[in-house]
């Protein structure tokens, strides 16, 4: 018995440990926000990058006084890149933590595991680049600054059809990857509506090194161009093997092309190809040109497409924050206060702020919030030529 | 046609550097009886060594030169026979005589920490190996097109595998090694010093693991660490396919393995990529254990 | 009462004990803990159930099993997918449904993703007929991965996006009293003479094969009880949460067999305190969760080198020796 009694003992000392370091909500003079992301394990990039860019924004927000003088404080959770550590992390913000809004996630399956705890719980969040249409049919309180992967893929296939009038187009997916699936199925179904065929459909996985097999296949095929909805490390390494092989036609692809190491990857096989961006980094719009210096010499990179948006997620809630505070400082005042009913009275009015976003200028375009909660902003084209971008097209939804 | 013949130009290619990394766990099988999860993660390790080198002497893009591209292959090669040598000393070593579930649980533990330690240092962003060799397309008879980078690789992985060959008959040590591979007490006794030829046969393999990492960066120049792991597995289904504790048959294992991965991802489907090599695992452990160029060895009671 | 009677009855006091210590416990915790750690308590007594299952190939019957994670994987999606497809149709059961009309469905879908599972865990051993150690190891690691990548490719269960809209019916009372069944069903098969045949494979296969142990038998055995509670493990996390293949790989068998190793293999205790330890450590160590791994795998190491049965050592099995 007494054998029995040290483990169970030893057990009971750890749940008593962490109920401990846990302490109640408390009344501060801070809006405290909650941030989930990956900033480790596969995909550890991304959970970075969008730290980096709500940091940034905070930051500056900060320095300027805050909202009317109160500062933001943001509580970073990893969520190593799995769906289920993302809903341990929103449930600590949520429930341990006591944020009045969350900021996250970039992967869909990550946002989609932690959206229905916000949801439950009455707290906004906002995904700064989740695009699977899904994320935010969970609930009323969930919200992205994105455009989401049905206008993609309209956008795209528009592209190809009628600004480079290719009609014969090949899909090499990532399988692995629900944003690629999703975006190679909007385009597939907008391309044929407007009268393309598909001559070849291929798929690859995410972290593939090689895809000569596929290219192989599509190459017999014959197609115009090819359509590679994937992240941009599977794209570079994919355009260069492409013209190792003899396969010349242009390229085409979404946001996930979106980041500073593509042309370093895949170099000259690049020219001539064209991807859909959120933003224009070399836009000479004066905001944009600071931010991107601003990240530059704090980060030591380029800011990418996830932090730019992941900026703008920041700053779409706190400009929320601020209407309330002017528009209702009884309710903005309960955020500060502890848990109770005020204060999820007064996120309930916070959400409806943030439902009610129009032509907020961010780094990404203007945004505006619809009735799904989605974000309505134009789709920039850009192309490379000779190892550098050209801004091609900006297209209106 | 000449599409099934380029998937086969482009599967030996591949499949050369399978041959290279399952060379490493055949000869440390051969001699341990220990499948060394972590020399996947050698390999890795030899990309990464070979990337820092590279950037250090400034060997890639436009001072690309073959000399420079020999050194850095040189060097990473050095670095990871060390490498090697260590993980035997610390991890190994200590549960020699341990039960196989220890031993493998140790290399596990091994391949682990690798890996995140490689997360850790190198950071989880992939990296892109400059070009040690400027790229140039090469068509074969046929309307095959192939690069000179896979030339290479053919070519080194050859060179390589002959020169290995040469020493585990020819020379002494590899004589030792031999020994030590088919008993390993009977060899103690006659005097040769077990431990050292352990150590060397780690040295060898890893040293193998880094030239297919180099191999690797040349040709798919993305690097991360976790590039290891299904390399490594896929090599290890190779040493078994062509008879694990046999040179030739890692060979012959290896580009069986590449062909057949291009084969399944060009003709079935790309999401079965990684479990064809089980597959082929599984029908090989129950049709043909021994593997195609091995012997069944039975099993002492 | 005859002596069958009362041990009948006896068992049904300690089933009706078990329920109400479940339900208990559950609503203590509603009322008194916030989610989170609710949260964490759920998942510890998962975890539980993985490792005493996995303890059972790994510790008592001397296999090698590192893809245990495919199991969970094959319970969560059969499961989900009986009562996401099937219950609606068959009980008219909905997603929105609460309250007592839920049980009986939900008990229905565990069953469906054990045996989903068990029978999974079936073909998993048979390669055991024929592989010894480190190849029967990577077979398993093969399996695993073939399981993730099959159902990564059916789209009825979501595919890439995952499985989403599964009704969360899982709760405490559910987890503690799966956890509790596997505790019992393991110790008394280990206790009885089925146990010891367990133990002598372990100890000795080929000896105990001379010795008339069906080895094959038992091996395959352990493999399908082992699989039918990591399947049932799978189907109580399916239903509390959203699914998707991401949580089911390689590293998370790894994770399973560090609380198994570091419990001590063998130990029934010991998988529980390996359990509860390793999932609530990293919860108080969020701080340095990028080391987390680093961690994880020098203490495999070290264990391995200076320790190997772990904390609680191979302490059942060995009496008398």
């Amino acid at each position: 018995m007494i054998r029995s009694l040290r483990p169970l003992s030893l057990a009971a000392l750890l749940v008593a440990a962490i109920a401990l370091m846990a302490g109640c909500a408390k009344q501060s003079n801070e809006i405290v926000i909650g941030e989930y992301g990956s900033l480790t394990g596969t995909t550890a990039t991304f959970g970075i990058s969008s730290k980096n860019g709500i940091e940034l924004y905070l930051d500056n927000l900060n320095a300027a006084g805050g909202i009317g003088g109160t500062k933001v404080k943001v509580i970073v959770e990893d969520d190593q890149s799995k769906p289920e550590e993302a809903a341990t992390a929103v449930n600590k913000l949520v429930d341990q933590d006591g944020v009045i809004a969350v900021l996250g996630e970039v992967a869909s399956s990550r946002s989609m595991a932690a959206a229905p705890i916000c949801q439950q719980s009455g707290v906004p969040m906002i995904s700064p680049s989740s695009t699977n249409p899904k994320v935010t049919e969970i609930g009323d309180y969930i919200f992205r600054v994105c455009f989401i992967d049905p206008f993609q893929g309209q956008m795209i296939a528009k592209f190809a059809k009628e600004k480079l009038g290719l009609t014969k187009a090949a899909v090499f997916r990532d399988i692995k990857n629900d944003y690629s699936v999703g975006l190679a199925s909007y385009f597939t179904d907008a391309y044929h509506a407007l009268g393309g065929t598909i001559v070849a459909d291929a798929a690859y996985s995410e972290g593939d090194q090689d895809f000569k097999a596929q290219l192989t296949v599509i190459k017999s095929k014959k197609p115009q161009v090819l359509i590679v909805p994937g992240y941009y490390t599977e794209v570079g390494l994919i355009a260069r093997q492409a013209r190792e092989m003899g396969l010349d036609v242009p390229m085409v692809g979404g946001d996930g092309w979106v980041s500073d190491k593509l042309i370093e990857i895949g170099q000259d096989a690049l020219n001539g190809c064209y991807h859909v961006n959120h933003y224009w980094e070399e836009d000479p719009n004066p905001a944009i040109q600071k931010f991107v210096t601003e990240y530059k010499s704090r980060y030591n990179a380029k800011p990418d497409g996830l932090a730019a948006l992941a900026y703008d997620a920041a700053g779409v809630l706190t400009s929320a924050l601020d209407r309330l505070r002017t528009e209702d400082p009884a309710a903005f005042k309960a955020l500060l206060g502890p848990r109770n009913d005020a204060q999820k009275a007064a996120r309930a009015k916070l959400r409806d702020r943030i439902a009610s976003t129009k032509d907020y200028p961010g780094v990404t375009g203007r945004i505006t919030l619809d009735a799904a909660r989605n974000a309505v902003k134009p789709a920039v084209f850009v192309g490379i030529k000779n190892g550098k971008y050209e801004f091609v097209a900006a297209v209106e939804p | 046609m000449q599409e099934l013949f380029q998937q086969l130009a482009n599967g030996i290619a591949w499949g050369s550097i399978y041959a290279l990394i399952a060379l490493g766990y055949t000869m440390v099988y051969g001699i341990l009886r220990l499948i060394n999860f972590a020399h996947g993660d050698v390999y890795m390790v030899g990309a990464f060594a070979a990337y820092y080198l590279a950037i250090a002497t400034g060997a890639g893009g436009a001072a690309a030169s073959l000399p420079m591209a020999l050194l850095v292959l040189l060097g990473s090669m050095l670095v990871c026979a060390l490498v090697g040598m260590l993980i035997e000393f610390l991890a190994y070593r200590p549960v020699r005589r341990s039960s196989r579930l220890t031993a493998l649980i140790t290399a596990i533990g091994v391949s682990l920490f690798l890996e995140n330690v490689g997360l850790r240092v190198f950071g989880a962003d992939p990296k892109f190996f400059p070009q040690l060799i400027p790229p140039k397309r090469i068509t074969l008879a046929g309307g095959i097109m192939v690069t000179n980078h896979q030339i290479t690789v053919v070519v080194v992985s050859i060179l390589l595998m002959v020169a290995l060959t040469l020493f585990i008959q020819r020379t002494k040590t590899g004589k030792a090694m031999r020994a030590v591979a088919f008993h390993r007490d009977a060899a103690s006794l006659m005097g040769i010093p077990v431990n050292r030829i352990i150590t060397i046969t780690f040295a060898i393999g890893s040293a193998l693991a880094a030239a297919a990492g180099v191999l690797v960066g040349l040709t798919n120049p993305k690097i991360e660490p976790l590039m290891g792991i299904m390399p490594g597995i896929k090599a290890f289904v190779a040493a078994v396919l062509g008879g694990i504790g046999s040179i030739p048959g890692a060979v012959i294992g290896g580009l069986v393995m590449g062909v057949s991965e291009y084969l399944v991802v060009g003709y079935v489907s790309s999401t079965y990529r990684d479990a064809i090599a089980f597959v082929i695992l599984i029908l090989v452990l129950l049709i043909r254990p021994a593997g195609l160029l091995g012997r069944n060895v039975a099993e002492k009671v | 009462m005859s002596p069958r009677k009362s041990s009948f009855a006896r068992g049904l006091l300690w089933v009706a004990a078990a329920l109400a210590l479940s339900l208990g416990v559950d609503r203590l915790a509603v009322q008194w803990i916030n989610p989170y750690f609710y949260r964490i308590l759920v998942l510890c007594g998962l975890n539980v159930m993985l490792a005493l299952s996995l303890n059972l190939v790994n510790g008592i019957t001397g296999q090698f099993s590192i893809g245990h994670a495919g199991f969970m994987a094959v319970g969560a999606y059969a499961s989900a997918a009986f009562t996401v497809y099937a219950v609606p149709q068959l009980f008219g059961v909905g997603p929105d449904a609460s309250g007592l009309v839920i049980v009986g469905p939900l008990l229905l879908a565990l069953l469906v993703g054990g045996l989903t599972s068990a029978a999974a865990g079936f073909l998993v051993g048979l390669p055991s007929m024929r592989l010894r150690g480190d190849y029967l190891a990577i077979v398993t690691l093969g399996f695993g991965e073939i399981i993730r990548v099959v159902i990564l490719n059916i789209d009825a269960v979501g595919g890439a996006r995952g499985f989403a809209g599964i009704p969360r019916r899982t709760d405490l009372a559910w987890v503690i009293a799966g956890a509790l069944t596997t505790w019992v069903v393991l110790r008394n098969v280990l206790r009885s003479y089925h146990g010891r045949a367990f133990l002598a494979i372990r100890e000795d296969e080929i000896a105990a094969e001379a010795l008339g142990v069906p080895t094959t038998r038992y091996k395959v055995t352990a493999f399908v009880i082992a699989a039918f509670f990591a399947g049932v493990a799978g189907a109580l996390f399916a239903h509390y949460t959203y699914l998707h293949t991401n949580s089911f790989t390689f590293m998370k068998s790894i994770e399973v067999i560090v609380m198994v190793v570091l419990g001590g293999m063998g130990s029934l205790l010991g998988s529980v305190l390996g359990a509860t330890v390793l999932t609530a450590l990293p919860e108080a160590l969020r701080f340095a969760s990028s080391e987390r791994l680093i961690i994880y795998s020098l203490l495999l190491i070290v264990l391995m080198i200076a320790r190997p049965q772990g904390i609680l050592g191979k302490t059942e099995g060995k009496r008398g020796k």
